[in-house]
């Protein structure tokens, strides 16, 4: 499979002050050290709690915030290199999905010219070709014609999210970051808008990076999974590896924390004691050995890499270190 | 009975008109038992239980009828004092949010003691005692210490606990937890969970769950209530709602959440929205978007079938109770 996007060695620190005048000032390692692909077509999902920095990379992919360091390949091409060259070529190929319907629509603008603008700036159509375009897809995420005139404090929060949808593939971006996509709506329409999601992309081909804190939500939809805990991705496999045998201590409990629906499943629990550190002043060695249960020696010293098992699984945890 | 409540309605004055949160809702919580109420958002599971901790504020915007009886006695007739020696000692509420409902300025060693002492009638040593007791039951380490900190200092699910602490610091007969886990990350709500059940066992406090996650309930209910617009449509013992639901809603809202252990390649859809609370359709209010919808629903209301142990609204049900009955 073609990779659509390479992410290497990336990182953002943000500083967030010092302690004291003379203090070296803090930075919390948001995301420290990733490195994964995104291949054609796919849905990769990206899980963790919060704090983890899933967000914090999604906002990096698409460019809202700078790299500390690390690379960012879109097609082979550095990103930043495409931004400087020309803006327009990073949101006409990457768009991105908020979490929050209510917060990332302009209260001022009517619908319909919220999923203009992009389609605008972009050149994308004009006149009356613009205004059929606009038809065609408030007709695809399931919205009508006479919404156009209307604002957002008209629609429903499933609602709100469609035409969030439809600026997003307005452009006919080949990559769409959905960053919490359907965390802050109720299960019914949380059904309606990931069945959306994924007829859009059987129709149009997108590639989705999925990023959502709900194990079960990512699972029904992605392809890849990625788990990140602490700014460093533990474990990242196929959606069926991942689910059915999840390799690193950390995956295996967030899986085991879930509850199912169905009462007369009782599972074992690997209940985690404490809770998530600072990002501030992570753990030496691997990060989650503080609350790891299988925790050695080496865990509190070194921090084990992203390695490929035969499996299939690239897992970073010293239990699979080859002896 | 512990918690025997007839006919609750909740009715709020707006520019627009009248909306019934709550319309005429029965369910009863026995001693030590779990009953979740499950809804959507609107569909009126949090004024339920404001209403029954009487703490909607007091205006003639909103009206409260019907009764909650409290081991025989109503708390809709209560007067404010009566109901705040009750808050706390007898009923007690964790709220959704641990960031707000803690006071920002107390340490949370006063503000757990603070219940013990109007309560009890608790010395401060013998108070600070108990808070330092409470706090290590709900399992947070080095408790002496952390009696001291204020609620910034602590994590979202630290804070949740305080509150748990806090709302059985006096052990409580009942208690009302509205979403108690959902603000929360899933190895902290497994944790919650988890505590909450385990003070159950240990104290006997019958808990009213109020919650939109259906894998939680599955978790921990004895008894599932489900809501929709105002209107209870589903009352039966937890196992029966998972292996045969009945109503329409609640088998549309079991279905649309995705298995984790399951395969589907897509979701089932309860097509459209939750209807405006100020123009609710005619007959049932759950109509334009049931699969099943007949004549009747588009006029008559279902009233609430009795179907041996359990209850539905649903006209789909009226042959058999007939049949039964």
């Amino acid at each position: 499979m073609d990779k659509l996007m390479e992410v290497k060695n990336l990182k953002k620190y943000f500083n967030v002050g010092s302690s004291g005048f003379f203090q070296k000032p803090n930075f919390v390692q948001a995301v420290d050290d990733v490195t994964f692909d995104i291949y054609k077509g796919e849905t990769l999902g990206i899980v963790g709690e919060s704090g983890c920095g899933k967000s914090t990379m999604g906002r990096l992919l698409v460019t809202l915030l700078d790299s500390t360091s690390g690379e960012i390949l879109f097609e082979g091409k550095e990103v930043n290199a495409i931004r400087k060259n020309n803006r327009k070529d990073i949101s006409k190929n990457i768009q991105i999905i908020f979490q929050d319907p209510y917060a990332s629509l302009n209260p001022r603008m009517t619908i319909g010219d919220i999923i203009r603008e992009p389609m605008k700036i972009n050149g994308i159509a004009t006149g009356d070709e613009l205004e059929k375009k606009l038809d065609i897809l408030l007709e695809q995420v399931g919205l009508a014609s006479y919404h156009k005139d209307r604002y957002p404090h008209e629609f429903s929060g499933g609602q709100r999210q469609r035409v969030g949808i439809a600026r997003a593939i307005s452009v006919n971006p080949k990559l769409i970051v959905c960053d919490e996509a359907v965390s802050a709506l109720d299960v019914s329409i949380q059904a309606q808008i990931l069945n959306l999601l994924s007829d859009l992309q059987k129709e149009l081909g997108f590639t989705y990076l999925f990023i959502a804190h709900g194990l079960n939500v990512v699972k029904h939809i992605s392809d890849r999974v990625g788990v990140m805990y602490l700014g460093k991705l533990v474990e990242i496999a196929t959606v069926d590896k991942l689910y059915s045998t999840p390799m690193h201590p950390y995956t295996q409990a967030l899986l085991s924390a879930i509850p199912i629906p169905n009462p007369e499943k009782k599972k074992e629990r690997i209940i985690l004691t404490g809770d998530v550190p600072s990002p501030i002043n992570p753990p030496s060695g691997c990060r989650f050995h503080t609350r790891c249960q299988e925790c050695m020696d080496i865990c509190k010293q070194t921090e084990p890499p992203l390695v490929q098992l035969e499996s299939g699984h690239n897992v970073a945890c010293h239990l699979y270190d080859k002896k | 009975m512990l918690l025997d409540i007839k006919n609750l309605k909740t009715e709020f004055k707006t520019k627009k008109g009248i909306v019934a949160a709550v319309n005429g809702v029965d369910f009863s919580v026995d001693k030590g038992e779990v009953v979740a109420i499950v809804g959507e958002s609107g569909s009126g599971k949090s004024v339920t239980s404001l209403s029954l901790m009487r703490l909607l504020a007091k205006t003639d915007k909103t009206k409260v009828t019907g009764e909650a009886l409290f081991k025989g006695e109503n708390l809709l007739d209560k007067s404010e004092k009566e109901m705040q020696k009750m808050r706390g000692k007898q009923l007690s509420m964790i709220f959704q949010e641990p960031m707000t409902s803690l006071n920002p300025v107390f340490t949370i060693g006063r503000q757990i003691s603070e219940a013990v002492i109007k309560h009890d009638g608790a010395t401060k040593k013998a108070a600070r005692e108990r808070s330092i007791e409470m706090l290590r039951l709900v399992g947070i380490p080095s408790p002496e210490t952390r009696i001291d900190n204020y609620p910034h200092q602590l994590s979202g699910g630290m804070r949740q606990r305080v509150m748990i602490a806090m709302a059985l610091s006096c052990s409580p007969e009942l208690l009302i937890a509205d979403e108690p886990t959902t603000a929360l990350d899933v190895t902290i709500q497994a944790q919650i969970l988890e505590l909450m059940l385990e003070l159950k066992e240990k104290l006997g406090t019958a808990i009213l769950l109020i919650t939109h996650d259906l894998g939680v309930v599955a978790e921990v209910a004895d008894k599932v209530v489900v809501m929709y617009c105002g209107k209870v449509v589903e009352k039966a013992a937890v196992l029966d709602i998972f292996r045969d639901p009945k109503h329409p809603y609640t088998i549309g809202l079991l279905n649309s959440i995705p298995k984790i252990d399951e395969n589907e390649e897509r979701l089932f859809i309860i097509p459209g929205t939750v209807p405006n609370p100020l123009n609710l359709p005619s007959g049932c209010a759950f109509r334009d978007r049931c699969p099943n919808c007949l004549e009747k629903c588009k006029t008559c209301e279902p009233p609430l079938i009795n179907l041996g142990e359990r209850e539905v609204r649903c006209f789909l049900y009226e042959k058999e109770n007939e049949a039964n009955g």
